[in-house]
Order: structure tokens, then sequence, then C-alpha cells
């Protein structure tokens, strides 16, 4: 079991999110960056949906009451276990005993935490995700983040793992300005091409307004001038425009349904880097095809051997 | 504008998903031929298909990539939908009947709806539960339903400045769509009375009772009744 001393900013449990619900407004949560989230589980030789902790900005304090192995990825934080100075984006052991400190991010917003074999956290509806908004998953099923004094659990038993860290060509440098890719879709078309250059040509800010649910841009307005919109399905990812024209890119616990007008849908394999991106870093947008950005997922889920299951509309009726 | 041959038509929501338009604006009728869609994606595309999202006039089709590509995917979404028998756009849903408190302790624009469409509280009350709604959206939230149509005699714009917290089991109308906040949540929308029934609860194995296709009729009740069905009268203002 794992104890939190303190939850700093915020910590919660997150798997790679609850899927099959969409069509009843239930939004998938899930890891904001699931690049470094596929990383840790990786590095433990653990499920890809293993559930994690993911730590926005850091201060996170745990104490563990058993042997096991770690690993923590993404953000540029800290690691010291008691008085031991460890790296991030490798495995590492821990006594029962120990203590583990995640310092504050100097660079990239949200951290990893994993343990070998996974927490285990009851899942509900199919998933341990939490997702605050929708009152749903994390350690008391109730959507709250982790606080001081709860204690999860996880798999005693473990696997001798050899030593194993991250090559540096795949350890983004957060600090660097991201291009993201945009596939064009939805009201692409219906957008004055000014708007469509402007978001591929100009720079955009990530303010501090931005949270799990989006990632809320300042920049050159984008103007629409299409017709008004019923509301329709929402992608991870997809690129909205409200009326006073600053995009905001929608992240796993966006709303299932919405009205804005959309430019489309940000390339899956970028969306982690652009979950990193902290307020008033600078973003730039490249158009991608569908077909490439296809490609890169297909190939980026088989490298973490993520496998999702055919639902259809399953649970549309139940 | 479109002209109807141009439906369905599919666009890129991504790299995992396309939407597909079957219409255009609300109507009974297109929103018919979307749970059509629904059921011809069910029954043609189970083995490569990972969730969909029906909504007013469009789907949401979400697949899955390591079994199908995007070409191929079009190819077979536009096979299924080719012939959406007419048997399918008959169907009807379940019933749901939700009891209503309509008053002003818990429904803060009720006069105000009332006002500004010169009738008096028990007009706008009659004119909201004689109508029959149906579902034709579930989103923004867990067990949302976009209801629709309200009568033309009390459909009122969205309140200008959103209210900062909306009390679970509130009753809304905006424009000619009506709903029920199933849980407290920030809102717009004009806020005319409060239900007991439960619509999101998360301790329980369903989601939600309703579903798009459904028709939904409300009903008024007085406080005792509400307080019985375990109403909460806590005053929204």
């Amino acid at each position: 079991m794992m104890r939190i001393i303190e939850a700093g900013m915020r910590a919660m449990v997150q798997d790679f999110g609850r899927f099959g619900y969409l069509s009843k407004g239930l939004t998938r949560g899930g890891p904001m960056d699931e690049h470094a989230f596929l990383w840790a589980n990786r590095l433990l030789s653990n499920s890809f949906n293993a559930a994690q902790i993911e730590i926005t900005l850091g201060g996170l304090e745990v104490e563990f009451d058993s042997d096991c192995q770690c690993a923590v990825t993404g953000a540029d934080v800290e690691l010291t276990l008691d008085d031991e100075t460890l790296q991030n984006w490798q495995n590492f052991k821990v006594r029962a005993g120990q203590r583990l400190k995640v310092s504050y991010a100097s660079a990239g917003v949200r951290a990893y935490l994993a343990v070998q074999g996974g927490f285990q956290v009851k899942p509900k509806w199919g998933s341990c995700a939490t997702v605050t908004r929708d009152a749903v998953g994390g350690l008391h099923g109730d959507g709250a983040p982790l606080k001081a004094g709860d204690e999860v659990a996880f798999n005693k038993e473990q696997d001798y793992q050899v030593s194993r860290r991250v090559g540096w060509k795949y350890r983004p440098n957060y600090e660097k300005t991201p291009v993201i890719g945009l596939i064009p879709g939805f009201q692409y078309d219906a957008f004055p091409s000014s708007a469509q250059e402007a978001f591929c040509y100009e720079d955009y800010e990530v303010t501090k307004d931005s949270d799990r649910m989006g990632i809320r841009l300042s920049g050159k307005a984008l103007e629409y001038d299409g017709e008004g919109l019923v509301s329709e399905g929402v992608n991870v990812g997809s690129v909205q425009v409200p009326a006073n024209g600053q995009p905001i890119i929608m992240m796993h616990d966006r709303q299932t349904l919405g009205g804005y007008p959309k430019l489309g849908t940000i390339n899956p394999f970028d969306l982690g880097r652009l979950a990193q991106c902290q307020p008033s870093q600078t973003v730039r947008f490249t158009r991608i095809e569908g077909k490439v950005a296809q490609q890169q997922l297909r190939r980026f889920y088989q490298f973490f051997n993520v496998r999702l299951t055919c639902q259809a509309g399953h649970n549309l009726r139940s | 504008m479109n002209k109807e041959s141009d439906f369905p038509k599919l666009v890129s929501a991504g790299a995992d998903a396309l939407i597909v338009y079957l219409g255009e604006g609300i109507s009974v009728s297109v929103n018919q031929r979307v749970l059509a869609a629904v059921r011809a994606v069910e029954q043609k595309l189970s083995d490569v298909v990972l969730d969909l999202v029906p909504s007013y006039n469009s789907l949401m089709v979400y697949y899955d990539v390591l079994n199908i590509d995007e070409p191929e995917m079009r190819e077979r979404l536009k096979n299924a939908l080719q012939d959406l028998t007419s048997d399918d756009r008959n169907q009807t849903g379940k019933r749901h009947r939700i009891p209503v408190y309509y008053d002003k302790s818990v429904g803060p624009d009720l006069s105000r709806i009332a006002e500004t469409n010169n009738c008096s509280v028990e007009d706008v009350i009659k004119a909201h539960t004689k109508q029959t709604y149906r579902v034709y959206a579930m989103g923004f939230a867990p067990g949302f339903a976009y209801l629709g149509e309200v009568s033309e005699n009390i459909r009122t714009p969205r309140l200008e400045n959103p209210r900062k917290k909306i009390t679970a089991g509130s009753v809304a109308i905006a424009e000619s769509q009506t709903a029920v906040y199933p849980s407290a949540s920030p809102g717009g929308w004009n806020i005319i009375g409060r239900t007991s029934t439960q619509l999101y609860d998360p301790s329980s194995g369903t989601i939600s009772p309703l579903n798009v296709g459904d028709e939904v009729e409300f009903y008024a009740v007085d406080k005792q009744e509400f307080i019985d069905e375990g109403g909460d009268t806590e005053t929204l203002s």
C-alpha cells in the first residue's frame, strides 16, 4: 500500500480511460499525456492500462509500506527517495517504509507515478480514471482527487525487473516550443481561409485557465462566418472556436457534445506534448494529413501494446 | 444549404473518428435517421467500432485504428448507411414521466418567463407539461438529455450571465429545448422547477434511464409530494 503524505497541487488516479459511455454523456478521462503514461507502464512491464497517479505540477509526497518498483515519467520534477536523488524516466526500487518526494515541475505540467503491477483501484464503468466533473472514478469512486491520508493499494508480489530507462531521443524537451499537428475536419471548410491560415501560421499562447477539460489558447482571433451549429460529438483534441475566436483544444475530461464550430482535431500523437505546456508557453500548429496521423497513432499503440475493446453502441441502451 | 442527396455526409473527426451527418437542423425525421444509422452501424461494423455518439443530426463513430484505416472505414460506413429502411425510422423509444415541483423557490426564472410571454405562471406550467418531448441527444454532462421541442409560448433565450451553480434536478428551458440538470453544475438555462427523479446516479449500475429517441413528459407535483419523493427544497436564486 502507498500512503499519501502530501497530495501537492493535484494528484489523481488514472488508467487509460473509460470507453463506451460517451453516448450517455460520460467522458473518457485518462492521462492527459498518454506518451508519458504509457512509458511509465512500459518501464515496469505493466499492461498499458495499469492505473497510475497523474501528478499535476508536483508537490506529492508518499510513503510505501512494502517493497516495490516504481517509475516516474512526464514533467521535469526532482525525485527524492528518503535522502537519495533519483532520475525520472527510469524504474527504481523502493523498500518498505521509504518516502518518495516529487518536487514542483521546472518544465512540463504532468508527471506520472507508476508501480509495478499497477495501483489496485476499484473500477467504475470499466475504468478507475478519475473524472471530478462527472463525480466518477478515483480511489473512492466519487471523482475526488487524492488527499493526504489516502491509501492506495498495489500488488505486493513484484517480479524482478532489470533496471531500465527511456532513451534520450524518446524524452521530450518540454521547454521547447512544440509544433502540434492539426487534422482538418468537422467545420474546417466553413472557416474563412484567413482563419485556417492564422491557426497554422501564428503563435498561440497557452493560458492559465487550461485544465483537464480543455487547453485554452490566446492569440489571433479566428473568425467563423458559417451557419450556427446544432450540438454534435466532440473528440479528444477537437479545436473548438467559441464566439471570441480564441481556440480551445478539448482534452480528456471534455464534454461529449458541443455546439461551437471546430477547425479539426489535433494529432493524438502530439496531444500529450500540448498537455505539458505551462501557462504562457508558446505553441505552433501545422496541418497534417489524417492518413499520416493515423499511421503514427497505429505505430504508437502497437509499440505500447494498447488494445482497445470494440463496444459499438453496446452501452447505448443500457 | 445542402440537398438531401448530400447525406449521409462523412467528415473527419480526428485520427480515430468520423462524424456522419444525416441531415440539417433539428427535426424528428432527421433524428430518426440518426438512430437508424446507429442500428445499421451496430449490426454491420461492430467488429471495428469503439463508441458511438448520436446527436440531433449527426453520429460520431469512434473506430479501432489497429483494425481498420480511414479509407476502408469510410467505405464500410457508406455501405452500411446506404439504405436506412423506413422500419427503422418508425421505431419509438421508451416513455418516461418525470414529476416536477414548479415553484419560484426552486425555479427562479418562472415569473420572468411568464412576464416576458404575457401569461401567468400557471400558463407556463401548463405549456411545459402538455408537450411530449423527444430525447434528441445526450451529452454535455452524464445523463443530460436535450429534449425538444418546447411550446412557442414559453421559449426563452439563455441567460446572459450563466449561474455558477445550479442544484441537481433543476428543470430548465433554453429556446426550443428543455432539460433536467442531472448533477449540480454551472449553467445558463432558465430554471422553472425541480424534480426528485435522479437522472445521473454514479452509485447505481445504469448511468441514466434516458436514451436518444425516448419520450419524456413532465407533470406537476406539490411541495409535499416533492418532499415525500426525496426532493431537495433548497432555494435557488
